[in-house]
Parts: structure tokens; C-alpha cells; sequence
């Protein structure tokens, strides 16, 4: 099994692990999920009509309207959030978003999160610590 | 962060547990930013209400308005009493009508259960302005005003056509921006932030409302969450333009500022734009928008749409201004609407009373159109009941409705719009 191990720095503290999923398109909360099964419903995307709960969502950054929070808040409450979060852009809708998730969450990467985690792939965040490791899907 | 006397206070709960709550929700946000300090605001614009399904539930099991608020506007399981606001703050769009709302298929439970929350809204000392456009109905901002406003669209016309300072709050560091007047000191509030870094030319004339929002959507396509700087304009963009602009940069992107050379405040120059010392050149490649470019945003506007028996008309995202209204009644005055069409137009509660006073509201009813406010169709996830083929003169509801409400919709100008409501049939396009 190869691991790799990514460090960045802590957007929000605590630690996660699970099962990868990953899009190289920014996703919009308010309009773009459906925060009661956790599943993206934006017509034009990578993910459209699939669920990121219970996973490490591996994605570019947030879009879209400023509810993207308060959609994320909900899906924490409705059980359907993300348990981790890895990104590379930072934006308000992102910081408040993983903060009210509850979302252990790592940004600004020494390595493009976006080349190294597949979907699929076993991911380990460590929020205080700004340590993402993967375990690659063979 | 490095916190102020004042603010550690308040995270110290001396100023009471609401304080203690919101100051250690921005505390958790400024740090997840990388912040380095809070900034007062005096202007806050957000969203307390409970009237979609989610939360008006939860304040039904958690016991009513303080838990919602606790919940979603401080992220604080634990339910405190809210005191009134600290500072002056505006209530942004509901997700329904009161007045309207039969028409929206709205229950009279939840209708009563709105009207709770307005009242509670109120008691806070939040301004009912009810709106995803308070700039236009009083809650005009000064250049260089550091405020902490929800709602994209608001968020770009402050920061670009009025020189204000505010990033795109979400719902809980607005409601704890209302209790304290902190918000963190990060992106547009600091200058070097809110420069150009990429450049726009337009080499055809942009000039309908519905071509304006085409540019939005472009551009916000191209830059995502960067600073456009737009320049040959060839006709000056009023305040409906530049607001339908903004709304679908911030669809397609995640625009939150821009710059048009010579019109807006922080732009008196293309170096001024980006910044520059004389003489520097600026480095980013210039985008260029002509005919493809506009084809290609209005195919991506339209991309939902198959069918061409249109039957919805959604008018007013951003909510209309009176002068968008006026320009319907233009286009509606002695024509009926198609037996198999509904057409509701969204404008803030303030406007609708102007509307109503100046005669358009019943030149709106006599087609068999409706105005409404509060709310609009994304919003509160209203259409008329098996509504499956909308028309919109604004890409960002032609963006989100067909997401939201598994529907179709088209984009079009306000006369296409208009025109599909009388026929039934959608006849619009790109000449």
C-alpha cells in the first residue's frame, strides 16, 4: 500500500479519516448541493448527483452564493457533511463552511492535493497539524 | 488573531453568553482565513429567518427563535437568549411572500410561523429590508464602509460600484457580525486585495440588461474568484445592468469585486485598476469578449432548455428595481398573459408599495401577472404548481432554478421574457 504524506496548514482542528472523493471543479453550496443527502445537483458538474457524506472531499475551492455555510451547516445536522475537508483555495464561503461543518480541514499544500488523491483513495486528516496522509487505492 | 481589548471581553462572555458565543465563532473563522485581526463594521446584512423546511423544524424540536439563531447564526448547539443587535443590520430575501403566498403554495402553519420570525427579526432590531438588493432601497453604502453582507450579488455591486469593503459572509459571522460589529480583517477590506488581476476587453457593444448578465457570466466563467478589470465599454451600464452583471459573475464564479475603467470608484485608470506604480506594466494576458464569447454564454445560459412551451415567467433576480418594473409595464400594458402561463416578478417590499402607488401593479394584474416580494423562485424553491419549462431575463436564476427544482428554464431579455408569457411559446435567441 503507498502512502503519501501532504502538509499544509489547519483551516479547522481535529482529526478525520475516510474514503476520498475528489473533483478538480469548485463546488456552490446554496444552489449547488442538496444539503439533506449530501449529494451535488449543480448541472454542470463533475459530481452532479453524487453524495460527499461521510467523505474527505478533495476539491479546488468554493463558488457560488453565500449560503454556502449555512448548506453545509445543515448537511453537518442532517448527518450528510463531509467528514474532512482538503482544498486549495481559501474564500470566506470555504472558512465559514468548514467551520460550521465541524469538518477537520487542511489548505495551502507543499504538493497540489488535486495531482496526489484520487477518488477512492483512504485519507487521513490531521487538522492540528496540517498533515494529510494518503493511502493510495491499488 | 490578536484580539482587541473590547473583543476579548466579549470572548471572555463579559458582555454576556450571545457575545461570548458569536465573538469565539468569528475567532474560529478568522483563524480557519488566517486573519490577523477583527475590523469593526456598523453595517451588517444577513439572514435569521426559519421559514424553509430544515430549520423550521428544528426551531419547532429545539424551542423556537433563540435556537435557530443559537444554531445557525453562531454555530452554538447550546441555546443562549439573543439580545437586540449591536449595530446597524438589514434582513436579506425570506424563503416566501406572506402576501402571496397561496399562490406559492405556502401552508397557512408556516405563514404564521414566517410571521413569528419577522416579528422576532424585528425585536432584535433588524431592519426588514427583505431584499437580495438592499442597495437599492436605502441601504445605500459609503466608499471605503467596512460592512459584512451576505448575498452574492449584493456583495459585488457593494464592492465595485460603491467603493464598500465586505467579503461574502455566510449566515453565522453575519449573525455574530449583528451581536458585536467585528468581522475578520481579511480579503476585500484590505486594499492590496481588491486590485485587478486579470484583464477584460470587450470588443462588441454590451448593451441590454440580459447582455450584461451574459458579460457576468462570462467573465465569471474566466476568472472564477479573481478582480476583472473590464475595459472598452462603449455604453455606460445603469444600476439594473451592472446589478445583473454582478449576479452572474458571482454564479458562474466567484467574483466578489471588479473594476470598469473610467466608472467605477476604484478604477480611474487601467494602472489605478491593477495597482501600478507609473510606468509598471501590468502582467496578466488580456481575455477578449466578442460575438463567440457571448454565444458561448448564452449556450451555457440555455443549457437546461429543450422544450419551447414555456410555461413560468420569473422576473425580478436581483430583485427588480422600479425601473425594471416601469419597463415590464411598457411590455404588458394591454396584452394577456397565455391561459397556460404564470408570470410573478420579484422586486423588494419597499419597491412593491411604489410599484402599487405609481399604477404598475395593476397594469402587472389586468395581464394576469403577479409582483411579489420577500423572496423569489430559487430562493424559497417556488414555481407554480407543475411548472416544468421557465423562462428568466436573468442568468443566475437561469443558472440555479433548473439545479434547484429539476426544472428547464431559458434565458432571454425582459422583451423575450415577456413575449413567451403572451404566445406560451418560447420564441428568444441571439440576433
Amino acid at each position: 500500500m503507498r502512502k503519501i504524506v501532504l502538509r499544509g496548514r489547519k483551516v479547522v482542528g481535529g482529526c478525520a479519516e475516510g474514503e476520498a472523493l475528489v473533483t478538480t471543479d469548485r463546488i456552490s453550496g446554496w444552489g449547488g448541493i442538496d444539503p439533506r443527502t449530501g449529494t451535488v445537483i449543480e448541472t454542470r458538474h463533475q459530481l452532479k448527483g453524487v453524495s460527499f457524506a461521510g467523505k474527505v472531499l478533495v476539491f479546488p475551492g468554493a463558488k457560488g452564493s453565500s449560503g454556502w455555510s449555512s448548506q453545509f451547516h445543515i448537511a453537518r445536522l442532517a448527518g450528510m457533511a463531509p467528514v474532512a475537508m482538503v482544498f486549495n483555495e481559501m474564500t470566506t464561503k470555504i472558512a465559514l463552511g468548514a467551520v460550521v461543518a465541524h469538518a477537520p480541514s487542511v489548505t495551502d499544500f507543499d504538493r497540489d492535493p488535486l495531482q496526489v488523491i484520487a477518488t477512492g483513495d483512504w485519507v487521513k486528516v490531521d487538522g492540528d497539524n496540517g498533515v494529510v496522509e494518503v493511502t493510495k487505492k491499488e | 488573531m490578536k484580539l482587541t481589548a473590547d473583543e476579548q471581553a466579549m470572548l471572555d462572555g463579559k458582555e454576556g453568553k450571545a457575545k461570548q458565543k458569536a465573538m469565539d465563532l468569528l475567532v474560529r473563522y478568522g483563524e480557519a482565513l488566517g486573519a490577523e485581526r477583527l475590523v469593526d463594521t456598523k453595517n451588517v446584512c444577513g439572514t435569521v429567518g426559519a421559514s424553509t423546511p430544515f430549520l423550521r423544524e428544528y426551531g419547532q424540536k429545539r424551542g423556537g427563535m433563540d435556537a435557530v439563531f443559537s444554531e445557525f447564526n453562531l454555530d452554538s448547539a447550546e441555546v443562549v437568549e439573543i439580545p437586540k443587535v449591536a449595530v446597524f443590520s438589514s434582513h436579506l430575501q425570506h424563503g416566501i411572500d406572506p402576501e402571496h403566498a397561496q399562490r406559492q403554495g405556502i401552508p397557512v402553519e408556516v405563514v404564521k410561523l414566517h410571521r413569528r420570525g419577522e416579528a422576532y427579526a424585528a425585536g432584535l432590531g433588524i431592519n426588514l429590508l427583505n431584499t437580495c438588493a438592499p442597495y437599492t432601497v436605502g441601504n445605500v453604502t459609503t466608499r471605503g464602509e467596512h460592512c459584512a453582507w451576505m448575498e452574492s450579488s449584493a456583495v459585488i455591486y457593494i464592492n465595485s460600484v460603491l467603493g464598500a469593503r465586505t467579503n461574502a459572509e455566510g449566515r453565522e459571522s453575519a449573525g455574530s457580525a449583528m451581536l458585536t460589529g467585528k468581522i475578520p480583517y481579511w480579503g476585500y477590506h484590505i486594499e492590496q486585495n481588491r486590485f485587478g488581476t486579470h484583464h477584460i476587453e470587450l470588443d462588441i457593444d454590451v448593451e441590454s440588461t440580459a447582455d450584461w448578465g451574459l458579460l457576468g457570466y462570462y467573465i465569471g466563467e474566466a476568472v472564477q474568484d479573481r478582480v476583472p478589470v473590464v475595459t472598452g465599454i462603449r455604453n455606460l451600464p445603469n444600476l439594473p445592468r451592472l446589478k445583473h452583471f454582478g449576479a452572474a459573475a458571482a454564479s458562474s464564479g466567484g467574483i466578489e469585486m471588479y473594476h470598469m475603467v473610467g466608472i467605477t470608484p476604484e478604477a480611474p485608470s487601467l494602472e489605478a485598476a491593477f495597482g501600478l506604480k507609473p510606468g509598471k506594466r501590468r502582467p496578466q494576458e488580456t481575455i477578449r469578449y466578442g460575438k463567440a464569447e457571448r454565444r458561448k454564454a448564452y449556450e451555457a445560459a440555455n443549457v437546461t432548455a429543450t422544450s419551447r412551451n414555456v410555461d413560468f415567467i420569473m422576473l425580478g433576480c436581483p430583485h427588480y428595481t422600479i425601473e425594471q418594473i416601469w419597463e415590464v409595464c411598457k411590455l404588458l400594458e394591454g396584452r394577456k398573459l397565455n391561459p397556460n402561463t404564470e408570470m410573478w416578478i420579484f422586486t423588494p417590499r419597499q419597491t412593491a408599495h411604489l410599484a402599487a402607488q405609481n399604477g404598475y401593479t395593476k397594469i402587472i394584474a389586468e395581464a394576469g401577472a403577479h409582483l411579489m416580494s420577500d423572496t423569489c423562485s430559487a430562493m424559497g424553491r417556488l414555481i407554480p404548481k407543475g411548472a416544468r419549462v421557465a423562462a428568466a431575463d436573468s442568468v443566475k436564476q437561469a443558472h440555479y432554478l433548473p439545479a434547484i427544482m429539476g426544472i428547464e428554464c431559458w434565458f432571454g431579455t425582459t422583451e423575450d421574457c415577456v413575449n413567451a408569457a403572451v404566445s406560451g411559446c418560447w420564441n428568444g435567441g441571439l440576433e
